[in-house]
């Protein structure tokens, strides 16, 4: 073997294993070591699945010496959040609750699927407690460390997928993303997120937060290998109610069609409150590189915003309920204490929330007949401090956990799929949302090539370790 | 004894579902109901037609 993996590509990878000049051993091993080596910095896995990976990538070099075909991601290292399930792991969701559960009898689809393509699972993420969080801190596992500044926030609530790609343990993890959870540690840890639209991509056998916000999708340190997971995992299910029936439909093909013709605005009002210089510079680079002149108004932004969190707090209590009158104090006492209070609004309240977000969808898919494509910050800011509890935005304390999620809310609302792009800023990176209609993540993937091509954006090497 | 509205309200809802909601829990509880609380509002004072769908409505 010639060729050392440490720093390629998903899609180098699975290439020089396909070619015989790596073999998915090698490169399984790499990727173990790299986690022995700095996780106890990052601290982003929860669990490292080292024989099964060991079995999957002996499997895989031995289909290779028959002369069988292997999948496009032959040999690819990745991780998961811990709430995909992993036969033979407890689903733990971040929780300290959820590992007296019964040990996963299958996977995931999507590991299942990630596994088809070649890819070998190496182990489990990090997380904020059952997903309601934006901080990436866990009273239970410790906080997952940003590669950049360890002393900052990864973001949450995928904060050990946005370490673990980040700090190029792997080249490819999956997160969950129901009111931001991919977009921010994609924007703290300076990498590619991809939150679908609602419904593409199969929730089966992982642990949900609320139902009708939820979505799983990958994070990677480029757009190739992005479009190359999502590509792999597409199709329907029916172990989910939600997953759509639509055909799969390869983006990996479409990334080098470019972007002409392509309308691009940028998103105003709301989406340009309440933000940081560094926000504002990231929107106005990629405005630039993508040549947006045109500003277009999402309608009732701050409401949608104010829905979904009406709609996250009650149908996450209704989740946790039993867990809540049982076992409350082996929660995080804030995640309790949010829970709590979602159980006691009004059901009124929340049904008029549902009948507002069928209002504002139809309102903001008006805005896609005239353009393709809306750019928004990711966040508000930098990765903050790990224990930040506030940050000072004209003049006025803010608290930092309810506003890091502001601008990724009123999108994911309405399921729209998104791709957060890492802007390379000094000294942290900070990501921008690329938006798109429904089932139209060709165009948000095509116009994230476009602008990596460019150098506009891309996933900075780690600082902190 | 609870002396507020709001307070009255947390131990009716918490009787009312088997919640616990020890005392030293009460002040996170409240904080955070009254941001659910003025979120919701912002939604209901939105005037909607009444025929609107929730977007919970299903296709059979």
């Amino acid at each position: 073997m010639t060729v050392n993996s440490d720093g390629l590509s998903a899609q180098q990878i699975a290439q020089a294993v396909a070619g015989g000049k790596l073999s998915a051993l090698d490169a399984t091993e790499a990727a173990l070591a790299r986690i022995a080596k700095y996780d106890s910095v990052l601290n982003s896995f929860t669990d490292i699945t080292a024989n099964r990976a060991r079995a999957k990538a002996r499997a895989a070099d031995a289909a290779i010496a028959a002369g069988q075909k292997v999948g496009p991601l032959a040999g690819v290292p990745f991780a998961v959040k811990n709430l995909f399930d992993v036969k033979g792991l407890a689903t733990r969701a971040g929780s300290k609750i959820n590992r007296d559960l019964a040990l996963s009898p299958r996977d995931a689809t999507l590991i299942e699927r990630m596994e088809a393509a070649g890819a070998v699972l190496v182990g489990a993420l990090n997380m904020g407690e059952y997903a309601y969080d934006f901080t990436g801190e866990n009273v239970h596992d410790g906080p997952s460390r940003n590669p950049h500044d360890p002393t900052r926030m990864t973001g949450g609530s995928s904060g050990g997928s946005g370490s673990a790609v980040a700090g190029a343990l792997v080249p490819i993890a999956l997160g969950s993303d129901t009111n931001g959870s991919i977009r921010v540690p994609s924007s703290f840890c300076g990498v590619f997120g991809l939150k679908p639209t609602y419904g593409r991509l199969s929730r089966a056998r992982s642990f949900p937060f609320v139902a009708s916000l939820d979505h799983l999708g990958p994070l990677a340190r480029n757009v190739g290998d992005l479009a190359l997971a999502y590509d792999a995992m597409q199709g329907p299910d029916a172990d989910d109610a939600a997953c759509t029936t639509r055909p799969v439909e390869p983006v990996a093909p479409l990334l080098a069609q470019g972007i002409d013709g392509l309308r691009v605005a940028v998103a105003g009002g709301y989406f340009q409150k309440n933000v940081f210089p560094e926000a504002v510079e990231a929107v106005a680079r990629i405005a630039k590189a993508l040549n947006a002149t045109k500003t277009v108004e999402i309608p009732e932004a701050a409401r949608a915003r104010a829905a979904a969190y009406v709609i996250t707090t009650t149908e996450g209590a209704s989740l946790h309920l039993d867990r809540l009158r049982q076992r409350p104090n082996d929660f995080d006492p804030a995640v309790r204490d949010r829970l709590i209070a979602g159980a006691m609004v009004p059901a009124p309240l929340v049904d008029r929330a549902q009948k507002f977000r069928r209002w504002y969808r139809e309102r903001v898919l008006e805005l896609f007949q005239s353009v393709d494509v809306i750019i928004a910050p990711a966040t508000p800011c930098i990765a903050p401090k790990l224990g930040q509890v506030t940050f000072t935005l004209d003049g006025v304390e803010l608290p930092v956990r309810a506003n890091i999620g502001i601008h990724t809310q009123p999108i994911s609302f309405i399921g729209l799929p998104v791709v957060a792009v890492p802007v390379p800023l000094e000294p942290m990176p900070i990501g921008v949302q690329i938006i798109a209609a429904p089932w139209r993540e060709d165009i948000a993937l095509r116009v994230a090539h476009a602008l990596e091509r460019m150098g506009a954006v891309a996933a900075p090497a780690p600082r902190g370790l | 004894m609870a002396a507020d509205p709001l307070d009255n309200y947390i131990d009716a809802v918490a009787k009312a579902l088997a919640l616990p909601v020890e005392e030293a829990w009460r002040p996170a509880v409240r904080a955070n109901l009254e941001v659910s609380l003025r979120l919701a509002r912002l939604v209901d004072e939105f005037p909607l037609p009444d025929e609107t769908e929730p977007a919970s409505v299903y296709t059979a």
